[in-house]
């Protein structure tokens, strides 16, 4: 290998478009459709942009809605990767090592989403200039906002680094250097934590609204969320296993189903000492889990959703605890979808609108994203998705060949 | 407004009726005279649109990458005060005074609010809303008025969406509005350093720093910052010309905004406009420097209380009772 590593990146972005685009019809019309979701969202999002936030069922009480909501559930799918890249990179865990790769991707497709719903959150987007360091003016350390940004770009930044590089090589039929990229996937793991807990860490810090005033914010939304991106992981795997020719082990679906059990375990009991609190005697600060829970002054609309996630958690992690079907996929799949929409709704609806009614002034109102949000959200999902299954397919099909020429010696 | 303008604006009445209802259709008809003055001047430079839209171009491109207040130099805060007349002026053709006054040496703005003398008038609400150029179509106001039954203590439990003849019997009335908190949580949440507090204790915002993420708003314990959602709309004949910078100068969608004790007003030795309009003298104003102010004799000789005094925020708003 004489050649200079900048000529070698050419055939390796040739090749990665190339098998981008090729695939059969069932993929072509995925890719369909997510390209005409992602063209709503985009049409939904100039609507907001000429009217204003206005188009959204925000107001000066409930001032963050579904876009922040879905941001603080991704982080936290986000974070969850490293609840494979632990095991796989520090405990050397053979099997996990093998989709190690999928987390990762998985957790930039969510790390992209999150900085696309801040984004699309923002009332002055082409301002947005204002906040980076050196042209604008970075309100850091004070805010915790700012954290929130740094350790996002930053984690996104390492997820990218790692993969890229180790893909790259085996590309390149090469072995990497684990001296090269071993330190930055340390950093990572310290950095998954991180982004999830400052992330708590802008509501917990915020005595202005007790339902979020909370010190346990920070380890239930960890706790939460290696449930959830472990739920998620698990449905790209299968998917994985059944549409490509990546053959994914047993042992992998297993492995993970400990570990979103044990997490959602962790996090029902968290759960429970939060009710516990709110509801054994209640005092004034209890008046927003009254309102989740069981309407107050006849607004009642986040009643059915609590009760439909709680009952989604219970069943999911029962199901995934007792594991009837012997880590059968037709049983773990629909048990962490089930698990992964439960803690969505928990996570997000469930805990922005609460900490922001009743108002600081006790008014008690209710929200319902307007369509422009839905769609808006829509096409951020499935730009998410976009990203996810475009970083996949060639990388899975680069891992497979790495996989055959060094079994088979060539 | 020049007479020279006036001249112009008189054989107007064939602009687009689209040109006349940005300029606020019912309220344009109610202030009749000094309306359709006004009004003619916009729909003259709304229609001309020639070399006036290419210089107001040429000024928001200039204020798209102006710097934060506090950054800029004197010169600087001149010349964006100077740019932004210019363009009230080519976009709606109005005369407004921009002023851009620092806070004055050994002043400290106070306020107490007498909740046995406010009997719910709302008349404060409404001057507060003509100064400052609310936003009418959202209905904007910085100052809300709870009535509390006796016994009662806290606007959270009072009801502040009162719409009958007052006062009533048995009821109390208490006004929130900003407080201008010592120790606002509201500053330290943002994350472009857009709200700050000043030297004279008036928390303000750069409206055009913003950038709408609305932290300020999760933060802020009172209910003290109102967010413009939508394009604020004001009356062009009831726009308050007098203007401040961190003040009552128009804003648009996308940007925090919230009481500033007037501060157009107050740095000049006025009242707030709710402090002057208070038919009842409930409303106490003035600095906290001053030993012989009236809000130092308040805090000296009444029983004062601050609203949720337990959060650490240190208000600069006090209720007392006589």
């Amino acid at each position: 290998m004489n050649k200079s590593p900048f000529k070698d990146i050419v055939p390796f972005v040739k090749d990665t478009i190339a098998w981008n685009l090729s695939g059969g019809p069932r993929y072509q019309i995925f890719l369909c459709v997510l390209a005409a979701t992602m063209v709503i969202g985009i049409y939904a999002y100039m609507v907001q942009f000429s009217v204003g936030l206005a188009a959204t069922s925000m107001g000066n009480i409930v001032s963050w809605g579904f876009y922040i909501s879905n941001f603080t559930f991704l982080v936290g799918v986000a974070a969850a990767a490293v609840m494979i890249i632990l095991p796989s990179y520090v405990f050397n865990d053979k099997d996990l090592h093998k989709v190690v790769i999928i987390g990762e991707v998985v957790a930039i497709g969510a790390l992209v989403m999150c900085l696309m719903f801040v984004f699309v959150d923002l009332g002055g987007p082409l301002q947005a200039w204002h906040m980076m360091p050196v042209i604008g003016h970075f309100n850091w350390p004070t805010s915790m906002l700012t954290w929130d940004v740094l350790v996002l770009n930053g984690y996104l930044a390492l997820n990218l680094i790692v993969p890229a590089y180790i893909v790259y090589c085996h590309y390149h039929n090469r072995q990497p250097n684990a001296k090269r990229y071993r330190p930055f996937v340390f950093i990572s793991i310290f950095w998954a934590f991180g982004i999830h807990l400052v992330t708590a860490f802008l509501y917990q810090g915020l005595p202005a609204r007790p339902f979020w005033n909370n010190p346990l914010m920070g380890p239930r939304f960890l706790a939460s969320a290696f449930a959830a991106g472990p739920a998620l992981i698990t449905v790209v795997l299968i998917i994985v296993h059944q549409v490509t020719r990546y053959k994914i082990q047993p042992q992998v679906f297993n492995k993970l189903r400990r570990i979103i059990v044990v997490s959602a375990i962790i996090n029902l009991i968290m759960l429970f000492s939060e009710i516990f609190k709110e509801f054994y005697l209640p005092t004034h600060h209890s008046l927003p889990a009254i309102y989740l829970y069981f309407g107050l002054d006849g607004h009642d609309s986040l009643v059915p959703w609590i009760w439909t996630a709680i009952g989604m958690n219970l069943v999911a992690t029962i199901t995934l605890a007792f594991n009837p079907g012997d880590n059968n996929p037709k049983v773990i799949f629909p048990a962490c979808i089930l698990l992964f929409i439960g803690i969505w709704i928990e996570k997000g609806m469930g805990l922005i609108v609460p900490g922001l009614v009743p108002s600081p002034m006790g008014e008690v109102v209710d929200y319902a994203p307007s369509w422009v949000e839905i769609c808006v959200t829509l096409g951020i999902l499935a730009l998410g998705i976009f990203v996810v299954t475009v970083l996949l397919k060639p990388a899975l099909i680069i891992e497979m060949r790495y996989e055959g020429t060094s079994k088979s010696g060539d | 407004m020049d007479p020279h303008e006036k001249k112009i604006c008189q054989p107007s009445g064939g602009c687009p009726s689209s040109e006349r209802a940005g300029c606020g259709r019912r309220d344009f008809l109610k202030a009749a005279g000094k309306a359709a003055l006004l009004g003619g001047a916009a729909m003259v430079t709304g229609c001309s649109a020639g070399p006036a839209s290419g210089e107001a171009m040429k000024l928001r491109w200039k204020e798209y990458f102006k710097k934060h207040y506090r950054l800029m130099t004197q010169e600087e805060k001149e010349e964006t005060v100077a740019r932004l007349e210019r363009l009230a002026k080519l976009k709606k053709g109005l005369d407004v005074q921009i002023g851009s006054e620092a806070s004055i040496e050994g002043v400290l703005f106070g306020y107490a609010f007498n909740v046995s003398r406010c009997e719910g008038y709302m008349e404060c609400v409404a001057a507060c809303v003509r100064e400052n150029n609310l936003d009418r179509k959202s209905n904007t106001q910085y100052i809300r008025i709870f009535e509390l039954e006796h016994g009662q203590m806290s606007p959270e439990v009072g009801d502040g969406k009162f719409f009958h003849e007052v006062p009533v019997p048995d009821h109390f009335y208490m006004g929130v509005q900003c407080f201008h908190c010592d120790n606002p949580p509201c500053v330290k949440a943002c994350p472009t350093g857009a709200t700050w507090k000043e030297p004279d204790g008036i928390v303000v915002v750069d409206y055009d720093w913003c950038i709408g993420c609305r932290y300020c708003i999760a933060a802020c314990p009172y209910y003290g910052r109102r967010f413009n959602w939508g394009e604020p709309v004001v009356p062009k004949a009831e726009i308050t010309k007098k203007q401040h910078y961190l003040g009552n100068r128009l804003r648009h969608r996308g940007q925090m905004e919230k009481c500033t004790f007037c501060i157009q007003r107050s740095r000049n030795g006025r009242l707030p406009a709710c402090a002057q309009a208070c038919p009842t003298g409930a409303r106490v104003f003035g600095n906290l420097l001053d030993p012989d102010s009236e809000i130092r004799f308040v805090l000296q000789n009444k029983k004062v209380y601050r609203f949720k005094e337990d959060l650490g925020t240190d208000p600069k708003f006090w209720y007392f009772i006589d």
